[in-house]
Parts: structure tokens; sequence; C-alpha cells
């Protein structure tokens, strides 16, 4: 076992019990800390797969931007641990194995296919770099990224018309 | 690492952030569970975008960044959908004073 394996098997680990984190919490800001987690161990993968570029964008526009903008509005509606009632346990029970179940059959249905023990390559490659998928973004994207502009904008007129007083 | 490995991964948190939306009723923590699934997914397309890189994709040399290019769109649009759903969020609150989604049944007549 290399040092990529323990730190693909540790960020896993980190990954998952903080999505379970993000779940259990019964304080909607201990979720969003747990989901901060689930985001640095992601860009961990990242930068395992030596996709830089992701994992930098993935730390400032998630971790940065989005989780600051829930703490924002959490803090804003100034909720208590105890603002969610307590809800019908079967529902609970049946929520969670319909789960299970979901990943169950993801689970058989994929682990017989041949393309499973394909190796992803790790470390190297230079696909992920910024100056590449910069070169691809404005040479073969260019409208989609100034469509992705507009699409901003229309955001953020709707946000602000959304959420103003009457 | 094999490729399974992070189908495995990827699929964990996809049906934890599935849980999460059938289970919780508090609005916000749904939303933050969307995002859960919305990571889980880039994840996986990066993964993909590495597998593919030595087999029959070298000699298409713009074929693996596709899959980058399209993580990081998808970033664009989860950032535009956020802004949108919390200022959503927020109206629903200052209406009903609380963010519990049963709230919404009165939506039904």
């Amino acid at each position: 076992m290399n040092i990529t394996q323990i730190l693909f098997w540790f960020l896993s680990v980190l990954a998952i019990v903080g999505a379970a984190g993000v779940v259990g919490s019964k304080n909607p800001v201990y979720s969003v800390l747990w989901l901060i987690v689930v985001f640095f161990a992601i860009s961990g993968h990242y930068i395992l797969m030596n996709a830089q570029f992701l994992a930098i964008v993935n730390i400032i526009v998630y971790a940065g931007a989005i989780m600051v903008l829930f703490l924002f509005v959490i803090m804003l509606m100034n909720l208590n641990a105890d603002a969610e009632p307590a809800k019908n346990m079967n529902l609970k029970m049946a929520g969670t194995i319909a789960g299970m179940c979901l990943m169950l059959v993801f689970v058989a249905a994929l682990s017989r296919s041949d393309e499973m023990n394909r190796v992803s390559q790790m470390n190297g490659g230079d696909i992920g770099l910024i100056g590449y998928l910069g070169k691809v973004l404005f040479n073969d994207y260019v409208i989609p990224f100034e469509i992705s502009s507009v699409l901003f904008l229309s955001a953020m007129v709707g946000a602000v018309v959304i959420g103003k007083k009457e | 690492m094999e490729i399974k490995w992070y189908i495995f991964l990827s699929l964990a948190l996809f049906c934890i952030g599935i849980v999460g939306v059938l289970t919780r009723r508090n609005a916000i923590i749904i939303f933050m569970c969307i995002e859960l699934m919305l990571n889980s997914v880039n994840l996986l397309l990066v993964a993909f975008s590495k597998m593919h890189l030595s087999g029959v994709a070298a000699q298409f040399p713009t074929l693996a960044s596709d899959a980058q290019i399209f993580v990081f769109f998808i970033m664009v649009v989860a950032a535009a959908e956020v802004s949108v759903g919390l200022a959503i969020i927020i109206m629903m609150y200052r209406n009903t004073h609380s963010v519990d989604i049963n709230f919404l049944n009165r939506l039904k007549n």
C-alpha cells in the first residue's frame, strides 16, 4: 500500500463520515460545517487525480462562496436546534431503508461489469492543469462560457427580485 | 486506483444525500443534501476522465478534458441554483416563519 492509496482511503472515509454528519446533525450550522469537510475531502480527491484546477475551483466556489451563503441564510433566520419538530420515526426508517435499497441496487448492477477493474490514473497527466483546461475552455467552449455569464446575471436578478420585500 | 472504488464512493455519497432528502424536513438541510449529490457526480466525472486517458481516447486529445470542463459548468450552474434557491427559502421563511417543508402542503389547494 503506497502513500497514494493511503490518502485515497483516508479521504474516502473522511467524505463518508462528513456526509453522514450532514444528514445526522440536528443543528443546521453543524450540517454546514460537516459539508465543508466533505468538500475539502473531495478537493483532496481531485488533487490526487491531478485535477488541480477543479480542486481550487471546488474550494473557492463551494467551500468559500456557497457555504458562506448557507451560513448567512441560517444566521439571518436565527434557527434554533429545536426548530425541527420530532418526526415520525416510521417515516425516517422508511427513508433510510429506501436509500440503502437504492445503493444495493446500484452496487449489484455495477459490480459484475468488466469495466470496473480499469485503472484511473492517479498521478501525472496534464489534462487537469489550468493552462490546458483554459485553452480548451476558450477555444471549444466559448459560447457555453458566455451563456453561463448570462445565466449568472439572470440568477442574480432573480435572487434580488425574489428576496426583495414587497 | 481501480475505477470501482471511485464508483462505490460516489454511490455512497449520492445515497447518503438521497437519505437526507427523504428523512429531513428542514429545507436548508435538504438543499445541502442536493449539493452533496451534485458533488458526488462531479467526483465520478473526474474519475472517469482520468480513466479514459490511456485507452481508446488517446487519439482524441480533447475527450478527457471535456469531462473536466463539464464539471466546471456543473459548478457554475450549481452556484446560480443556490442563490435562487436560498432566496426562495428566505421568502418562504418570511411568509410562514418556519423552514419546515411540510408547510408547503398548503400549496396543494
